[in-house]
């Protein structure tokens, strides 16, 4: 099908170009510098702010709610509801949050601490899918209208790091409501709140028709500067062909999941833009370290609880060729399963060679497999950029050691129990890190499997020493000895070979050529933020 | 006829029956729903409280009895996904389906019986030659294919009509929108319409041909013609008249067809119907929708036949003789 579409955008460039060219006159003369058709692959499930812990979720809520603080593109904390926080300084598990005032809901009632309260209690609720997030929380109080102290179990010093995401809602409408807790699937209703929205947020949606459109117009009574773009349209569409096409067409002016194949395209074409930046998200193979033998091998024992055979295999991996030729120039290789912008990212430990097939092959013929031995890789096909044709690529670079690798791709929810359940040998799997912290990827990939631990701990790495220097990072206040303990933690990490990891994903948005929007690392751009003209 | 009547419908009931057993029994090989209902931090513990609360635990027998009762209600639960009631949910995605349907079996109808009748009687034509040449192209091209072309074409090329979506649509009932009403929403009707009437209309066409080709045989043509009668009498009034009677049934069937094979063109064009909503289902496993998706398309398979059955008995008096004789 792309082919089809490539031959015929060759054909016809001419035509799409004075096209395109018609449309720039068009929006460069017109008042239209206001409103923005934003589309992208998938809708918002639900506009009940705590219901959900889903990127599209967040990313249109973040336009009507707001957050204590807020994500920057470069991955820092802004300010937002809370101008101020800071971890107390009598007791160091509870933080306090300096309300901002003048904050106003789009009812026109104001916005105080005791909001913030009932928001965080709110997303604690069994029902809710923010609840993970505030897992310490014992409890939460405002001493003053502006003021909110949150306690923790102990020491948190990231649980600020945690809100991001964690919009705050007004008390009284969500009583009058009837919406004091999110939704209960199993209930049988339907919230109040899934369609309907009262939030401080930059704009108030004003049209709501799921996965069709949804529309929203600049709130006047923000606290902040007003926005440049006035009125959103916000459409998903989910077959990558049709987005391009709507944005070729002049139907949407910014589409945000762009398929990896049509970037160079996109960018080619007059009148049009492509912006990439990082995105918080890293791709990598896992593989069953622990286990006396593997379910799928024809090795009588574990090949890789072998250190030798776990370095074979990233001497196997050519990065650089999945990058180039797999996604196309859009990832970033890397050795560890960290972005760049999370606390505890070196370039040490991030650097990678390149490939050794020699070596490879003879360090899986000194671990005892001279005629090499067969695994099946279980991959998702429908959840990361590529992922399939990553894992084709890797099957065939396993080969190349003696390694007979049967690949085994499923769709995603088929693929991700398969993790939970420990019932795969060898796995990709992709992990985003939303603390921007390593902690972040040490709890749920690198601790052994217990309580709230290890959840994606897929490989049954289990090292009681390793679980105690994870577990004091998280009530470490002491920032400088904390970052200490992760550089040891990562090195010990890499020796391991734990991860076998490929690339961190790039995020690319095309757009009309006169919009100017950064990308954001957790794929959430803020449209509030946008700025018309070169 | 009475009995013949209650017989069907209860033939028809077991078929809705089967289509529940086994859809239901396929969803467990669909996926893990929770997996996708929850965000990556949520603990193992919380997931599998989770599957309890939503009864994704219990016995196959149980969960299947309990879907079946409620349905008998009207009641098909919560969607996973969009946690709007799924009856609710449908309901306002089927006038979109059946807007599209419809016009999209008009054009196949209509085009497809005029092309039909002109093959038919231009047969050595090259212009006949020609359209019989593309209606192949019709037949083996993917509908996929199809639509991604049109809208290259007509959306991105000439920018005449749009690539997706329903354009403005009017309220008419508390859930039936319509598109019809609009000029946005009559443009966006075309392109979506001839991508998925197009394999009814070469369909249509060749039966059309091949059943006129057959008439124009035989002797009361012939005879028609000895009487003096004028061409276009002979053809319209004559031939066409005794073609129709099976292209009217295939058209019929087809219409259900038209209705369950949407998914794919609504994909491709964004169109906000239940075929766009079932595949987002299936991705998501979210189950009381897919389930009550496909007790619709059952249910129209079933209504449709019921209908054709009942007029065949109504039509054909040799059906009642044996019923009656076969009671004595």
């Amino acid at each position: 099908m792309t082919h089809m579409i490539k031959g015929a955008a060759k054909l016809r460039t001419s035509g799409l170009m004075a096209g395109a060219a018609l449309a720039l006159v068009l929006s460069a003369t017109g008042a239209d510098a206001e409103t923005l058709r934003w589309a992208r692959v998938a809708d918002a499930l639900t506009m009940d702010p705590h219901s959900q812990n889903e990127g599209p979720t967040h990313t249109l809520n973040h336009h009507i709610y707001e957050t204590l603080v807020g994500r920057a593109t470069d991955g820092t904390l802004t300010p937002r509801i809370a101008t101020e926080w800071e971890i107390s300084a009598e007791d160091d598990s509870v933080w306090i949050f300096h309300i901002r005032e003048g904050v106003t809901f789009h009812d026109g009632t104001a916005l105080t601490a005791d909001d913030v309260v009932f928001s965080l209690n709110r997303a604690q609720a069994e029902t809710s899918g923010m609840r993970a997030l505030h897992a310490g929380v014992e409890e939460v109080t405002a001493p003053d209208e502006f003021t909110v102290h949150v306690r923790l179990s102990g020491p948190a010093p990231l649980y600020v790091q945690n809100l991001t995401n964690t919009f705050i809602m007004s008390r009284a409408w969500a009583e009058a409501n009837g919406v004091v807790e999110p939704q209960d699937y199993a209930g049988g209703e339907e919230s109040f709140a899934v369609r309907n929205t009262n939030g401080t947020g930059p704009y108030v949606m004003v049209e709501r028709e799921p996965e069709v459109r949804t529309v929203l117009r600049a709130f006047d009574g923000h606290w902040d500067d007003a926005p440049e773009v006035t009125e959103i349209i916000y459409t998903p569409i989910s077959e990558p062909a049709t987005r391009v096409a709507a944005l070729l067409s002049g139907e949407v002016d910014l589409v945000q999941d762009v398929p990896v194949q049509d970037i160079v395209r996109l960018e080619q074409t007059a009148g049009l833009k492509v912006v990439r930046g990082p995105e918080n998200r890293n791709i990598f193979f896992g593989y069953d370290m622990t286990s006396e033998r593997l379910k799928s091998s024809n090795a009588e024992d574990n090949p890789f609880s072998k250190p030798e055979v776990r370095e074979a295999m990233s001497l196997a991996i050519d990065r650089d060729a999945i990058q180039q030729v797999v996604m196309r120039g859009a990832s970033d290789p890397s050795a560890a399963p960290l972005p760049p912008f999370v606390n505890g990212w070196t370039e040490e430990i991030d650097a990678y060679g390149p490939p050794d097939y020699e070596r490879g092959q003879e360090l899986i013929a000194a671990a005892g497999y001279p005629d090499g031995f067969t695994v099946d890789l279980d991959c998702p096909n429908d959840r990361y950029i590529n992922d399939e044709a990553i894992c084709q690529a890797v099957v065939g670079m396993l080969g190349r050691i003696n390694i007979d690798v049967n690949l085994n791709s499923q769709t995603r929810s088929l693929h991700f129990p398969l993790i939970e359940t420990w019932d795969t040998d060898f796995y990709l799997l992709g992990w985003g890190v939303p603390t921007f912290d390593s902690q972040y990827v040490f709890d749920f990939l690198v601790h052994s499997r217990e309580g709230s631990y290890g959840a994606y701990n897929a490989s049954k790495y289990s090292n009681p020493e390793m679980d105690e220097k994870i577990e004091a990072l998280a009530t470490m206040t002491d920032l400088d000895a904390r970052d200490a303990l992760i550089a040891e933690i990562w090195q010990e990490v890499m020796e391991e070979d734990i991860f076998l990891n490929i690339h961190n994903q790039v995020l690319a948005y095309a757009m009309r050529e006169d919009i100017n929007l950064e990308v954001h690392p957790e794929n959430q751009p803020n449209l509030a933020k946008v700025t018309f003209g070169n | 006829m009475l009995a013949h009547i209650l017989r069907r419908i209860v033939q028809s009931l077991i078929v809705m029956l089967v289509v529940a057993l086994v859809s239901f029994s396929l969803f467990r090989f669909v996926g893990d729903p929770v997996s996708s209902m929850v965000g990556q931090e949520t603990t193992l513990a919380d997931r599998a409280e989770m599957r309890d609360r939503l009864g994704l635990n219990d016995p196959f027998i149980m969960q299947f009895a309990g879907f079946i009762t409620r349905a008998v209600q009207g009641d098909f639960g919560v969607s996973y996904r969009l946690q709007q009631p799924v009856m609710e949910l449908i309901l306002s995605r089927l006038p979109a389906t059946l807007e599209l349907a419809l016009v999209s079996g008009i054009f196949a109808f209509v085009i497809g019986v005029s092309l039909g009748v002109y093959t038919a009687l231009n047969r050595r034509g090259w212009s006949s030659n020609a359209i019989m040449t593309v209606s192949l192209i019709g037949v083996s091209l993917p509908t996929f294919l199809i639509g991604v072309l049109l809208i290259w074409v007509f959306a991105v090329e000439l920018q005449i009509l749009p690539s997706f979506g329903r354009g403005a649509t009017v309220q008419v009932t508390d859930w039936w929108t319509t598109g019809f009403l609009t000029p946005s929403g009559r443009a966006s009707l075309v392109l979506p319409a001839i991508t998925l009437g197009l394999y009814q209309l070469t369909l249509i066409m060749r039966l059309v041909r091949a059943e006129m080709l057959e008439v124009l045989r035989t002797d009361y043509i012939k005879f028609a013609r000895a009487r003096g009668l004028s061409n276009r009498a002979v053809h319209f009034g004559h031939a066409l008249k005794n073609t129709m009677v099976p292209v009217i049934t295939i058209t019929g069937l087809q219409l259900g067809s038209i209705i369950a094979f949407s998914i794919i063109t609504e994909t491709v064009f964004q169109w906000p119907g239940v075929g766009a909503l079932f595949i987002n289902s299936v991705r998501f496993v979210d189950v009381p929708v897919m389930a009550a998706y496909l007790m619709l398309i059952a249910l129209i398979f079933v209504v449709i036949n019921l209908i054709v059955d009942l007029l065949y008995f109504v039509i054909d008096p040799r059906l009642r003789v044996d019923r009656a004789s076969a009671r004595h």
